[in-house]
């Protein structure tokens, strides 16, 4: 199944303001992979993410998903097989109910309301949110609203799934559970976050931005190995690949 | 602001009101508005009857009152507003009660205040019983073009955006200015420019996450609307009873009849 790829070739994209986002960046995702996207605040993951299904285009090169490059045409299209998991999930339900917000997608793509249910109840099913269902979504914790957020796009059933900073603000034991439950699916992953820990549990593969180019790419184990770069992009090695100074008394601490 | 969707959470109640096809309850409450507004300038009593719609309303959908009295109050400045300089302009005596003699001009004040008060009474009573989404979708059901459907959608679910929006700024201000009451107009003006350009970028955000879920310009209703027989009877009931209190002022007929007994 080579048509669930995601490429891009040489992108560069200049925000209106003259803010230079994305400085050509290159790489090539194949279907099923799972790819932590990390770097520096301002190093251009969420404008990445942003050209992955179309709500910016490129100034300069291309990307494609499947065998669709994305363009004005296409987006719908695109849309279709790229769901996007937003930063701020209060961006991203804007229904009156959690049921409504996750059967918003569904009918978009035109299913009827005796199809959409039982895709809607599975959706919620799948993250364990089902509760939530007649609650409304401003209501909901964040962490709530981050399964919500994730069932909403589950529903439109795409075949990658983007998110930008999934762990973000999230307690410690929603924060696992999410992890545990990211590892179930098995669409392919694009995940832009700091979360260097999330990312080596989730993502055999990792692309660090730096300053909106493709600074390293490469197994996840070695980029994190490697101390000059991380400190290049501004990154700390993972916590599970830091000797603890507690537990381990021969540590040095530094 | 946030309140404004505990009006939407109401909408989610079930009561006989509740199950009503939404088109319904729109077009009664659209010819409710008329007939309020078609009313000449210094009419009050026979606008009274009228608020038997929002209460039978308020009774059957399991609404709260006091509540829905609170909101109203809080737009009530606006009417204040448009009636205000009545009693000044025109000053010809009307009525009069005893020796007191009142003026045309409050007879009209007060007429634009129970104006005010029935009709957006009544609009809430619609908002609380069927959902702002589901009215939008109704107009479209009537035959109001799409386009003002979603300029409808948009700007409520955007209300809140800004509202929230605003509330965070007002608060970050109040931490930082712990000493002041009021903002000064320099860091007003700010405020209010930043405001816009956090709003438009959220409101960015989230016509984006919308696109991304397909979004093409068309909002499709949870559920079909079935018009049944109880809609028909609900729907011309209430347009015979505005009917009849529109062309005969039943509280003048009281009065007369009233009259008659005693005299």
């Amino acid at each position: 199944m080579s048509h669930h790829i995601v490429q891009t070739r040489d992108l560069y994209f200049t925000y209106p303001d003259g803010t230079a986002g994305l400085a050509g960046v290159s790489f090539l995702i194949t279907h099923g992979e799972s790819v932590a996207l990390v770097g520096a605040n301002g190093a251009g993951k969420s404008t990445l993410l942003m050209h992955l299904n179309g709500c910016l285009l490129p100034t300069q090169g291309s990307v494609q998903v499947g065998d669709l490059p994305v363009t004005k045409k296409t987006t719908a299209a695109i849309r279709r097989s790229v769901g996007m998991v937003f930063q701020d999930s209060d961006d991203q339900l804007f229904m009156p109910t959690v049921f409504e917000d996750v059967a918003f997608g569904p009918m978009n793509l035109g299913l009827s309301d005796q199809e959409v249910e039982p895709v809607v109840t599975g959706a919620l099913q799948r993250v364990d949110a089902l509760h939530l269902k007649d609650r409304p979504p401003y209501k909901l914790s964040v962490g709530e609203k981050r399964r919500v957020a994730i069932a909403a796009v589950l529903a439109m059933s795409p075949d990658i799934l983007v998110m930008d900073e999934p762990s973000s603000s999230l307690d410690p034991k929603t924060r696992r559970e999410l992890i545990a439950l990211l590892r179930t699916f098995e669409h392919t992953k694009i995940i832009a976050t700091h979360d260097l820990d999330l990312a080596i549990q989730l993502c055999p593969r990792t692309i660090v931005l730096s300053e909106g180019k493709v600074l390293a790419d490469g197994p996840t184990a070695d980029i994190f190995a490697d101390d000059n770069l991380l400190a290049q992009s501004r990154l700390e090695k993972p916590l599970s690949m830091q000797n603890c100074p507690r537990c381990s008394p021969n540590s040095s601490p530094n | 602001m946030t309140n404004l969707g505990c009006l939407d959470t109401l909408a989610r109640q079930d009561s006989p009101i509740h199950r009503l096809d939404p088109r319904t309850k729109l077009l009664t409450t659209l010819v409710f508005i008329v007939m309020i507004v078609s009313f000449d300038k210094y009419q009050i009593s026979a606008m009274l009857p009228f608020a038997v719609f929002p209460v039978v309303l308020i009774v059957l959908g399991n609404l709260p009152a006091g509540y829905l009295m609170k909101r109203v109050l809080w737009v009530a400045p606006f009417a204040m507003l448009v009636g205000i300089f009545n009693p000044l302009l025109d000053r010809q005596a009307l009525l009069h009660i005893g020796t007191l003699e009142i003026s045309g001009g409050w007879v009209s004040f007060a007429s634009i205040l129970i104006r005010f008060f029935l009709t957006v009474l009544a609009a809430f009573v619609l908002v609380a019983t069927t959902g702002f989404n589901t009215i939008c979708l109704s107009l479209e059901k009537i035959g109001v073009p799409n386009v003002f459907v979603m300029q409808l959608l948009f700007l409520y679910r955007y209300a809140f955006v800004l509202a929230e929006e605003s509330s965070r700024m007002l608060r970050a201000w109040q931490l930082r200015a712990p000493l002041r009451k009021a903002m000064s107009m320099k860091t007003f003006s700010t405020v209010l420019g930043s405001l816009f350009l956090r709003t438009t970028g959220r409101a960015q955000r989230i016509y984006q996450a919308m696109c991304c879920r397909g979004f093409e310009g068309q909002l499709h209703p949870a559920r079909r609307f079935h018009w049944r027989m109880a809609d028909t009877v609900f729907l011309f009931g209430f347009c015979l009873l505005f009917a009849v209190f529109r062309f005969a002022n039943p509280a003048v007929l009281l009065g007369k009849f009233v009259m008659g007994i005693f005299s």
